[in-house]
C-alpha cells in the first residue's frame, strides 16, 4: 500500500514559496476579476436605487409647489346675496356660475395693471387661471358670509399650463398646437410675475386636497385618498394583528404536528407567494359579488388587504414566539399555570416588539399595494368627497394612495404626472416612517436571550 | 493498540521543516497564543496537546495561514517553511496551503462524488495535464490513505454517502492529492468511532514517510500512539516541547505533568 | 350603522354577562373565592363568550346571507341571550371555568389558523365559478390555445390566451436576465467577501429596493425608463443607423417592463441566495481552502454546487413572482396582445388583461369580463405550481444541512 509512488510528487520542483508562479498568478487574476464582478453586481443595485429616488424626488418635488395668482374680487351683494339678510341657505343657490363674472372682473382688473388687456380676449384670460377658481371663491364666501360686499384678495391657482411654464414643463416653443395656451400669455404671465402678482407658493391643496377631474391638474391633491388608505390600514390592524397573533401562537405553542397543521404551514407558506392580483379577485368574488358589501369600499380593501398580510404578520409573529426561550415557559407551568396560562401572560408581552415589529412591515406591505385595489373598484373614481363621519368612513366609496397615484400616471394631461411622483414621495414617506418606527421597536426592545 | 513499536521507533529524521519564532496570535483584543518557538521536524509526526482552549488549534491554523479567513485574527513573529517566511508578503497563502496540507475535525467531504473530491486539489493547482495523470493521482491518494480497496468500484458516488472513518480517510486522500509536505490535522479523530479511530492512527503512522505531519489532539494516549515529538500548550503558552516518550514519562514542567497525569485540563 | 348598534348592544351583553357570572361565582363561594375551582375572572369571562362569539357569528352569517335588518338584529341579539342563558346556570362552586375558557380560546385560536385554508378555499371557489361560467360562454380549446386576444365589448370577442402567456413569460425573462446575475453576484459578495461593516450598510441598502411599492416601479418604467430606451432604441436614437426606422416606437415595451422588474427582483434573489449561501456549512469552505483553494474557486466549485438546490429554488420563487406582477406590466408593458420576438415592442401580460377586462365597462356576465377570471385561474395555478415546487426544493436544501 505504501509502496505506492506519489506520481506528481516527483514533477512538481521544490519552488520557493516567495515567487508567485505562473499558474498562481492566473488564478490570482482571475480571483480579482470574480470580485469586481461582485462589486459591480452591487454597484448596479444601488445605481438602480439612486437613479429611482433621484428620479422621484426630482420629478416629485415640484408638486408642492403650486403657482398662484392674487386676484382682488369684488364680493358684489346684489349678485350673491339678493335677499340681503345672509341666510346660509340662500347663498348656497348662487353657483360658481354667478361667481366666474365675478373672478373674471377681478383678473380683468390684475391683467389692466400689468398692461395688457386689449391683446387678451375673455376666454383667453380665464386660460390663465383654474377652473376651480369660482369654487374656491364661493366655498371662502360660504364658510365667511360677512365677506360679501368686500373686495378680497384671494390667491387663486394659475392653471396648469401657467404652472407648467414656471417649473419648465411647458416650453414657448412647444405651444403652437397648444389649444390651452398661447406665446401671448405667456407674455402675460412674465409681467404678473415680475408684478409679484403670480408667484409660487407652497401646495397645500396637493397634500390635504381631494382629486380633481381631468382638466384641472392644478386642483388636484392627495388628501381623501390618504384618508382611503388610512381607513384601510385600520381595518388591517384591527383585523390582521389578532387574527395573526392567534394563529401564530396556535400554530407555534399549541399545534401538533398532523396533517391538520401541515395543511395550515403550506397554506400559509403559499398564500405568502399567490400573486396581489388574485387577492383582488377574490375581494371582487366574495366580498362584492357573494357579501354584497359595497364597491370601492376601504372596508373591502382592508378586508383583501387583512388577508395578503396575514401570512407576513404570522411567518413574523411566530419568529418572535420562537425567540422566547422555553425556560420561560417552564418556569411559568413549574409554578402551575396553565399552558393558555404561561402564553398570555409570560411568553405573548415577551414576544410582543417582536410581534409589532412584524405588524409595522406587514402594515407598510399594504399600504403600498396597488394591484388587488384596482379589481374592487379604487380606481377610475375621482375622489372628491371627503366622508360624512368616522363610520362611514369605511363604507363610502374612496380611494387610496397609490390607486390614486396609478390613476394619476394613467391620465393625459403630463401635469398629473407631477402629481403621481408627488404622491410617490408621500407614500414613501409613509413607509419610511412606519419602518423606522419598526426598526426604532426592534432596537429599543431587542432582547439577547 | 502497538504503543511499544511505535514509539520504539528512532526518530531518524532531522532536518527541520518548519520553524516558528516569537508567535504572537491576537484575536480582537485576546491575546490567543504568546511567544511560541517550535521546531517541526521532516518525516515525523508532531502533536499538540493541551486542554482546550490552549490555543493548539489557533497556532495549527498559523501554519497554513488558515487563520487569514478570520476577520479579526491577527498573526505576529516568524514562521518559516523550509526557510521561508511564510508570513512574508510576497507568500500567496494559496501556493502555501498547496504545499500545507489540511484536515479538519468534522469529516468534510464536497457534496461531490468521491472521485471529485480527491481531484479538487490537482485541478484547482493544475498538476496534471491530462485525464489519465488525474487518474493516477487519485488512485495513489486513494491508496495512501487506505480507502481504495473500499471505493474502488464506486468512484463516481457521492462522497458523503461514505461512513464517518470513510469520509475522514477520504478528506485526508484529498488533501495529500495536492502532494503537499506537510500535513496538519485538526483533532482529525475526535468525531469518529473507535475502529475508524484506529485505522486512521494508523494511516497517520505511514503518512509519516513521506510528509511531516502535526496534528492536535486532546487525547493524550493518541498523541502517545502516534508521535515522535510532543508540544503541550497551556493557556496560549507552548509550556514543554519533546520526544513524545520523554514528555509522557519524564516530563520536565510541573504543568505538564499536572496535564498528563488528570490533574488539569 | 345598524350593524354598529348591534355589535354594541352585543358588547354590552358582554359585559353584563362578565358582571353576572362573576357576581355568581363569588356568591357560590360564599365570599371566599379561595374555595373556587377557578377565579372569578374566569366565570365572568365564561358566559361574556357564550354570549359575544354566537352573536358575532350569526351576525356575520346572516350579513352575508343578505337578510332583512330585522331578523338580523332579532337573530344576533337572540343569540347572545341564549348564549348567557345557557352558561350562566352552570356557575358553581366546583366548575371548571378556567378550562372551560381555555377550551374556548383554544378553539379561537384554531379558527384563526384555519383562516389561511378558508383564504385558500376562497381564493379556489371565487376563482372555479366564474371560470366555470366563462367556459359556458367560450369554448375551452379556443381559450387556451388561441393564438389571437381580440376583445370587444359588444360580443364576438377572440380570447385566446397564448399571446398574453407568451408576453408575460418573455417578460419575466429578461427581469430573470437582470435580476438573476446581478442578485446572484451581490449575494456571493455580501456573504462571502464582504466585511461585517460593509455588510451592514450595503444589505439594508438593497432591501430598500423590495420595499418599494409596486406602484413607483410601474411609474419608474412609464416615464422614465421608456422613453430613455426609445431615445436610444427609438427612430431617433444611435440604433436608428443600423434597422431603418429603429426598433422601438413607443416607451412600452417588453424591455421597459422586464428591465425595471429585474430591477424589482434584484434584493428578492439576492437575499433568498444570501441565506441560502450562508447555510451551506463552513467546514465545507474549511476544507477547500485548506487544500489551497482561492475564495472564488472554493465559490465556484464547492459553494455554489452545495448551493444549487436552494439557488434553483429562489430564482423560481422570484420567476413566480415575476408572473404574478401587475403593476408594472399594466404601466409599462403596453396594452396590445401580440406574439412576437422584438423585445422593444409593445405586449401585454395575463395580469394586465385582468385587470383591464374587469375595470372596463363590460358587464359583468359577459364572456368579455368573465375571461378574467379564467385568466386569474391559470395564473393562479401556474404560480402555485411554482411556488410548491420552488419551496419543496427549498425546504429539503435546508433539511440536508441542518
Amino acid at each position: 500500500m505504501s509502496d505506492a509512488t506519489h506520481p506528481a510528487a516527483h514533477k512538481s520542483p521544490a519552488r520557493s514559496l516567495h515567487q508567485l508562479d505562473a499558474r498562481t498568478k492566473r488564478r490570482n487574476a482571475s480571483e480579482r476579476r470574480f470580485k469586481v464582478m461582485g462589486i459591480v453586481a452591487i454597484g448596479i443595485g444601488l445605481a438602480f436605487l439612486v437613479l429611482l429616488l433621484s428620479t422621484i424626488v426630482i420629478n416629485g418635488s415640484t408638486a408642492f409647489q403650486q403657482t398662484f395668482i392674487k386676484v382682488p374680487v369684488y364680493l358684489d351683494p346684489a349678485k350673491l346675496d339678493k335677499s340681503g339678510n345672509r341666510d346660509p341657505d340662500d347663498l348656497k343657490k348662487a353657483t360658481t356660475f354667478t361667481y366666474a363674472p365675478l373672478v373674471q372682473n377681478g383678473l380683468l382688473e390684475v391683467v389692466q395693471k400689468a398692461g395688457f388687456g386689449s391683446e387678451l380676449s375673455k376666454s383667453d384670460m380665464k386660460n390663465l387661471i383654474s377652473a376651480s377658481a369660482a369654487s374656491q371663491v364661493r366655498d371662502r364666501v360660504l364658510a365667511d358670509p360677512s365677506l360679501i360686499g368686500k373686495t378680497v384678495d384671494f390667491e387663486i391657482f394659475a392653471s396648469s399650463r401657467v404652472d407648467g411654464y414656471l417649473k419648465g414643463r411647458v416650453h414657448r416653443d412647444e405651444i403652437a398646437l397648444d389649444k390651452n395656451i398661447s406665446v401671448a400669455q405667456l407674455d402675460l404671465v412674465d409681467s404678473l410675475r415680475k408684478d409679484g402678482a403670480l408667484h409660487k407658493g407652497f401646495n397645500w391643496t396637493f397634500i390635504f386636497g381631494a382629486d380633481a377631474s381631468d382638466s384641472r391638474a392644478e386642483q388636484a391633491g392627495i388628501g381623501i385618498a390618504m384618508l382611503g388608505s388610512f381607513y384601510m390600514m385600520l381595518v388591517v390592524l384591527v383585523l390582521a394583528l389578532p387574527i395573526g397573533v392567534a394563529a401564530s401562537i396556535y400554530l407555534e405553542e399549541f399545534a401538533k404536528k398532523n396533517r391538520f397543521t401541515d395543511l395550515i404551514e403550506v397554506n400559509i407558506s403559499n398564500l405568502a407567494a399567490v400573486p396581489s392580483i388574485v387577492f383582488g379577485i377574490l375581494g371582487l368574488a366574495a366580498f362584492i359579488q357573494f357579501a354584497h358589501l359595497p364597491q370601492s369600499a376601504p372596508l373591502v380593501g382592508g378586508l383583501v388587504l387583512t388577508l395578503m398580510t396575514l401570512p407576513t404578520i404570522i411567518i413574523s409573529t411566530r419568529a418572535a414566539l420562537k425567540a422566547v426561550p422555553p425556560s420561560i415557559r417552564d418556569a411559568a407551568l413549574g409554578v402551575g399555570a396553565s399552558k393558555m396560562q404561561s402564553v398570555f401572560h409570560h411568553v405573548l408581552p415577551l414576544a410582543m416588539p417582536g410581534i409589532l415589529t412584524g405588524t409595522i412591515i406587514g402594515l407598510a406591505q399594504a399600504l403600498g399595494e396597488t394591484a388587488p385595489l384596482l379589481l374592487i373598484g379604487m380606481v377610475g373614481y375621482v375622489a372628491t368627497n371627503t366622508p360624512e363621519g368616522f363610520w362611514d368612513g369605511f363604507v363610502s366609496p374612496n380611494s387610496a394612495m397609490p390607486a390614486q397615484i396609478y390613476e394619476w400616471a394613467k391620465r393625459a394631461d403630463p401635469a398629473f404626472y407631477e402629481r403621481a411622483w408627488g404622491g410617490i414621495i408621500i407614500l414613501l414617506i409613509f413607509l419610511l416612517g412606519m419602518n423606522l418606527i419598526a426598526i426604532i421597536l426592534r432596537r429599543k426592545f431587542e432582547r439577547r436571550w | 493498540m502497538n504503543d511499544m513499536t511505535l514509539t520504539e521507533r528512532a526518530v531518524n529524521a532531522t532536518d527541520c521543516k518548519i520553524t516558528a519564532r516569537n508567535v504572537q496570535v491576537y484575536y480582537g483584543e485576546t491575546h490567543a497564543i504568546k511567544d511560541v518557538d517550535v521546531d517541526i521536524l521532516d518525516k515525523t509526526v508532531t502533536a499538540f496537546i493541551g486542554p482546550s482552549g490552549c490555543g493548539k488549534s489557533t497556532f495549527l491554523r498559523c501554519l497554513n495561514r488558515m487563520n487569514d479567513t478570520i476577520d479579526i485574527c491577527r498573526v505576529k513573529g516568524e514562521i518559516l517553511l523550509d526557510g521561508e517566511d511564510i508570513y512574508d508578503k510576497r507568500v500567496d497563502p494559496v501556493q502555501l496551503r498547496a504545499k500545507v496540507g489540511m484536515v479538519f475535525q468534522k469529516p468534510n467531504p464536497f457534496p461531490k462524488s468521491i472521485y471529485d473530491n480527491v481531484a479538487y486539489g490537482p485541478k484547482i493547482h493544475g498538476l496534471t495535464r491530462n485525464r489519465a495523470e488525474l487518474d493516477e493521482i487519485v488512485e495513489a491518494s486513494l491508496r495512501k490513505a487506505a480507502l481504495w480497496g473500499e471505493v474502488k468500484d464506486r468512484l463516481q458516488a457521492p462522497g458523503t454517502g461514505l461512513s464517518g472513518g470513510q469520509q475522514q480517510r477520504l478528506c485526508i486522500a484529498r488533501a495529500i492529492a495536492t502532494s503537499p509536505e506537510v500535513l496538519l490535522m485538526d483533532e482529525p479523530c475526535s468525531a469518529l468511532d473507535p475502529i475508524a479511530t484506529a485505522q486512521v492512527e494508523e494511516l497517520i503512522d505511514e503518512l509519516r514517510t513521506n510528509f511531516s505531519v502535526v496534528i492536535v489532539t486532546h487525547s493524550m494516549q493518541q498523541a502517545a500512539r502516534v508521535s515522535q515529538k510532543t508540544a503541550f500548550f497551556h493557556l496560549g503558552n507552548l509550556v514543554e516541547y519533546d520526544e513524545t516518550d520523554q514528555i509522557f514519562t519524564n516530563p520536565t514542567d510541573p504543568r505538564t505533568e499536572s496535564y498528563i497525569t488528570g490533574r488539569i485540563g | 350603522m345598524p350593524v354598529f348598534w348591534l355589535a354594541g348592544i352585543v358588547v354590552a351583553l358582554s359585559i353584563a354577562g362578565f358582571a353576572m357570572g362573576r357576581a355568581r361565582a363569588f356568591q357560590s363561594s360564599g365570599g371566599d373565592a379561595r374555595v373556587l375551582h377557578s377565579l372569578p375572572f374566569y366565570a365572568g369571562a365564561l358566559v361574556a363568550m357564550s354570549a359575544c362569539l354566537p352573536a358575532l357569528i350569526v351576525l356575520v352569517l346572516l350579513m352575508v346571507l343578505g337578510s332583512s335588518p330585522l331578523i338580523i338584529s332579532i337573530a344576533t341579539i337572540g343569540a347572545a341571550l341564549i348564549g348567557i342563558a345557557l352558561s350562566f346556570p352552570r356557575i358553581s362552586r366546583d366548575f371548571r371555568a378556567r378550562n372551560a375558557v381555555e377550551a374556548g380560546v383554544r378553539g379561537l385560536l384554531i379558527a384563526a389558523a384555519s383562516i389561511a385554508i378558508l383564504t385558500t378555499i376562497g381564493i379556489v371557489l371565487s376563482l372555479i365559478f366564474n371560470t366555470v361560467e366563462f367556459f359556458k360562454l367560450y369554448p375551452f380549446t379556443e381559450f387556451f390555445f388561441g393564438t389571437e386576444w381580440a376583445p370587444s365589448f359588444g360580443g364576438g370577442s377572440t380570447l385566446g390566451i397564448l399571446p398574453l402567456i407568451w408576453g408575460t413569460l418573455y417578460i419575466s425573462l429578461i427581469a430573470l436576465l437582470v435580476a438573476v446575475p446581478v442578485g446572484l453576484f451581490a449575494a456571493v459578495y455580501l456573504s462571502e467577501y464582504a466585511s461585517r461593516p460593509v455588510r451592514s450598510v450595503i444589505k439594508p441598502l438593497l432591501e430598500v429596493l423590495a420595499g418599494i411599492p409596486t406602484i413607483v416601479y410601474g411609474l419608474f418604467a412609464l416615464l422614465t425608463v421608456g422613453p430613455f430606451l426609445v431615445s436610444i432604441f427609438g427612430p431617433n436614437g444611435p440604433t436608428a443607423a443600423i434597422s431603418e426606422n429603429g426598433w422601438m416606437h413607443a416607451g412600452t415595451a417588453v424591455m421597459t417592463a422586464g428591465l425595471v422588474m429585474g430591477i424589482m427582483l434584484i434584493p428578492f434573489v439576492s437575499s433568498l441566495s444570501d441565506d441560502i449561501i450562508n447555510a451551506v456549512p463552513q467546514s465545507l469552505r474549511d476544507g477547500s481552502y485548506g487544500i489551497g483553494a482561492t475564495k472564488s474557486e472554493t465559490i465556484k466549485q464547492v459553494i455554489l454546487p452545495a448551493a444549487l438546490p436552494g439557488i434553483v429554488g429562489a430564482v423560481l420563487l422570484a420567476a413566480s413572482r415575476a408572473i404574478g406582477e401587475t403593476m408594472i406590466v399594466v404601466l409599462g408593458a403596453g396594452a396590445a396582445a401580440r406574439l412576437s420576438l422584438n423585445p422593444f415592442e409593445a405586449m401585454t401580460t395575463v395580469t394586465a388583461k385582468i385587470v383591464s377586462q374587469l375595470t372596463g365597462d363590460a358587464d359583468f356576465s359577459s364572456p368579455e369580463a368573465l375571461v378574467a377570471f379564467a385568466l386569474a385561474m391559470t395564473l393562479f395555478v401556474i404560480t402555485l405550481c411554482l411556488n410548491v415546487f420552488a419551496l419543496w426544493i427549498v425546504r429539503k436544501y435546508r433539511e440536508q444541512y441542518e
